[in-house]
């Protein structure tokens, strides 16, 4: 009987320790890239590391501002589009012999102008930031093809494509990681160290609340949405450097795998819950899954099998393991006061 | 039981108060005095013509659409063309019609484009591999490997307790890296399926296309369940507030299920009628396709809270977003506007909806009605 409950009492505290879904995340994301870096051919070298990186840079960068918008209750379904229409605009005004220079500056803001868009309808309208960002998501991408068409801008200046693909000198860190690893830490500590990421909870928490605490919670929002779009239009100026290529359809699609990363890392996605370590071991494990099944002559499309499933295991499993915990709880419960 | 609650509560509870009386007399006063006192249908419809007042929308952007169009060019009311339009809008019409089941519920089903894809394909590697197949049994077999797909939506959705949203965004994924994995890179070609099955893509009842009629069958069949029988109520009610449909007794998990079948059901049949009308199939066939059937959903005045809208909006939304598209086409405009027009059509529309809202709302606080 005592070995019983003994055994009982360490499930449950095994299953409270897994539902901090942050610590589980980490813990899996550290074993699969241990595994990876031993069975996988070519995963651990210094080279693969690289493209690593590029590749998850995308994901990386956009999830940041994702996971404040999504944790606010609301959620960005635009941000692919507004990652193609930077680049698309970079591409035409590169044609029209602007000077990079100016061409960057206005695409950060654009990407701003197209998030604040998005705020304006979800906040000052008060709209489903659902139905909204599906809107723009196509208003976006189809301004994008207008402005380009189908064609592709190349030639950009070398000092900054070489720069967004080469490591940091002497070393075999990508530059870009460097990127990530700021943007990262600035989110992080906005999120989790700042009134205003403690806004952010409250709102996603609940909003009338936060109201009455003193948010504003329509201000709040407006202002992640900007920001999500900024750094979306960042994304697409560094998506087209990296590969040297402006076109309409650069990120399509990629607004899934950013909300599939981010879930995963443990952001609900009624909002209130999640930490940005979570979110970024999230975007880790996507992507050196991705990068090893690949390695391992894995279709690129079978991959959307191991997405999905990642992305529907991610969100059961809090759900599941809550279920096993509060039934042994009830178990022990009945145990210690037999009625 | 009068039919009028019925209709309030298709398109928002808060939306009886609008003046049924006002009208009334005028039209009464049309009619000989011999006729009969105005009947309640008949008193029922200036607020009826409120109600429907999105649907309506969408029927005059498509006749100023067509005018426009046809006055410029001739061409486009050609039979070819009509006939291109339709065909188009049947199978998203079909597509859509059962997204709006899953909208109505307040929930949404983002895999239909997957599942489209996935029947198209494995409908198109049986007939190639048993020519003899009959048509009607290639319907119910597209019909019920969607049908599966959607069950396991509803499932996900009801026993994992989590949001629609994520549940099909991951069987998205999941449903067309199956069907990749399968074809391998390998596409169905028209040569290679049975006459008899293209002849069914093409072939025509007194002029209209078989897979329009399909098309209006599924429309109607699931128009009058969800607006006449308790089966349908029931979804509305759902999405109206789940916490008092659950409370009212209804099992809302098992129609949660339900719905989600339909629409899989429902995608896996497209599939079935875009195998049969393109005869070229690969895996990437219905690639984004839910993009625009949430389009077409959104346009049509569902509300993607759920609780109102109608399937024939719906409908109605699919048959605006392909002739938009043939118009540009026509009109000689960059076919690239399609998607950014489509965007601009999805922010209008719930802007709309939001402002038919919030004056029903004022029109009744101003009323004395009982509204919070």
């Amino acid at each position: 009987m005592s070995a019983e409950t003994a055994v009982e009492s360490r499930t449950a505290g095994l299953t409270a320790r897994f539902a901090n879904w942050n610590v589980a995340i980490i813990a899996v994301t550290i074993i699969v890239l241990i595994v990876a870096a031993a069975t996988v051919e070519n995963f651990g070298t210094s080279q693969n590391f690289g493209f690593l990186v590029l590749d998850l840079l995308p994901i990386a960068l956009v999830a940041l501002p994702m996971t404040l918008v999504i944790v606010t209750g609301e959620i960005d379904l635009s941000v692919a589009s507004t990652l193609g229409l930077c680049s698309a605009v970079m591409g035409s005004l590169w044609n029209s012999n602007q000077p990079i220079e100016t061409i960057i500056p206005l695409c950060l803001l654009l990407g701003a102008v197209l998030g604040a868009v998005n705020g304006f309808f979800v906040t000052v309208l008060g709209l489903p930031s659902l139905a909204v960002t599906i809107g723009t998501l196509a208003l976006y991408r189809g301004l994008a093809f207008v402005v380009l068409g189908d064609s592709a801008v190349a030639d950009f200046p070398v000092q900054y494509t070489d720069w967004v693909t080469g490591n940091i000198a002497g070393t075999s860190i990508p530059n870009v990681l460097l990127i990530i690893v700021v943007l990262a830490i600035v989110f992080g500590v906005l999120l989790h160290a700042t009134p205003i990421g403690r806004a952010v909870f409250a709102v996603g928490a609940s909003e009338q609340a936060a109201r009455f605490a003193g948010v504003r919670p329509g201000r709040l929002k407006f202002w992640l949405y900007v920001v999500s779009g900024l750094v979306s239009g960042l994304a697409g100026i560094l998506w087209t450097l990296r590969y040297s290529s402006a076109r309409a359809d650069n990120g399509a699609g990629l607004e899934l795998a950013v909300v599939a990363a981010v879930l995963l890392g443990g952001v609900s996605i009624f909002g209130g819950k999640g930490a940005l370590p979570g979110v970024i071991a999230g975007v880790v494990l996507l992507a050196s899954l991705q990068n090893a099944l690949r390695l391992s002559d894995v279709s690129n499309e079978a991959l959307n099998v191991v997405t999905g499933v990642l992305l529907i295991v991610s969100v059961l499993a809090p759900n599941l393991a809550n279920a096993v915990r509060s039934s042994v709880q009830r178990r022990r419960h009945r145990t210690t006061n037999p009625l | 039981m009068t039919p009028a609650p019925t209709r309030a509560d298709s398109t928002g509870a808060d939306s009886a108060g609008a003046d049924p009386v006002g009208a009334a007399p005028a039209r009464a006063g049309a009619v000989s005095p011999a006729a009969k006192p105005p009947t309640p249908a008949v008193r029922r419809s200036p607020l009826d013509l409120v109600l429907r007042a999105r649907e309506l929308g969408i029927v005059l952007a498509l006749a100023l659409l067509v005018a426009v169009t046809a006055t410029s060019n001739s061409r486009f009311l050609s039979g070819q063309s009509i006939r291109d339009i339709l065909l188009g809008t049947a199978i998203l019409a079909v597509l859509a019609v059962g997204q709006a089941v899953v909208v109505i519920t307040r929930n949404i089903d983002l895999s239909v484009g997957s599942v489209l894809g996935l029947s198209a394909f494995t409908v198109g590697t049986l007939l190639r591999d048993h020519p003899g197949l009959p048509v009607v049994l290639a319907l119910l077999i597209g019909a019920a490997v969607g049908g599966v797909c959607g069950a396991v939506n509803g499932v996900l959705v009801r026993y994992g307790n989590v949001p629609a949203l994520v549940v099909t965004l991951g069987t998205l994924y999941v449903v067309r890296g199956i069907t990749y994995f399968w074809a391998g890179g390998q596409q169905i070609n028209a040569d290679e399926l049975p006459s008899g099955f293209l002849d069914f893509g093409n072939a025509t009842l007194l002029g209209v296309p078989y897979l329009v009629l399909i098309a209006l069958l599924v429309l109607v069949v699931t128009g009058i369940v969800l607006r006449n029988y308790r089966v349908g109520r029931e979804l509305y009610a759902m999405g109206s507030s789940p916490q008092a449909a659950r409370l009212a007794g209804i099992s809302v998990g098992r129609r949660t299920i339900g719905a989600f079948g339909v629409s899989g059901a429902l995608a896996g049949l497209a599939g079935v009628l875009f195998a049969a009308r393109f005869g070229t199939i690969d895996a990437a066939a219905g690639t984004g396709m839910e993009l625009n059937v949430v389009a077409a959903v959104v346009v049509g005045g569902v509300a993607v809270f759920g609780g109102s809208g109608s399937v024939w909006g719906a409908a109605l939304g699919a048959l605006l977003l392909t002739t938009i598209g043939s118009s540009l086409a026509v009109l000689e405009i960059n076919q690239f506007w399609q998607q950014a027009i489509v965007g601009g059509l999805i922010l209008l529309a719930i802007g709309a909806d939001r402002l038919v809202a919030a004056r029903m709302a004022a029109s009744l606080k101003k009323r004395g009605s009982h509204v919070s």
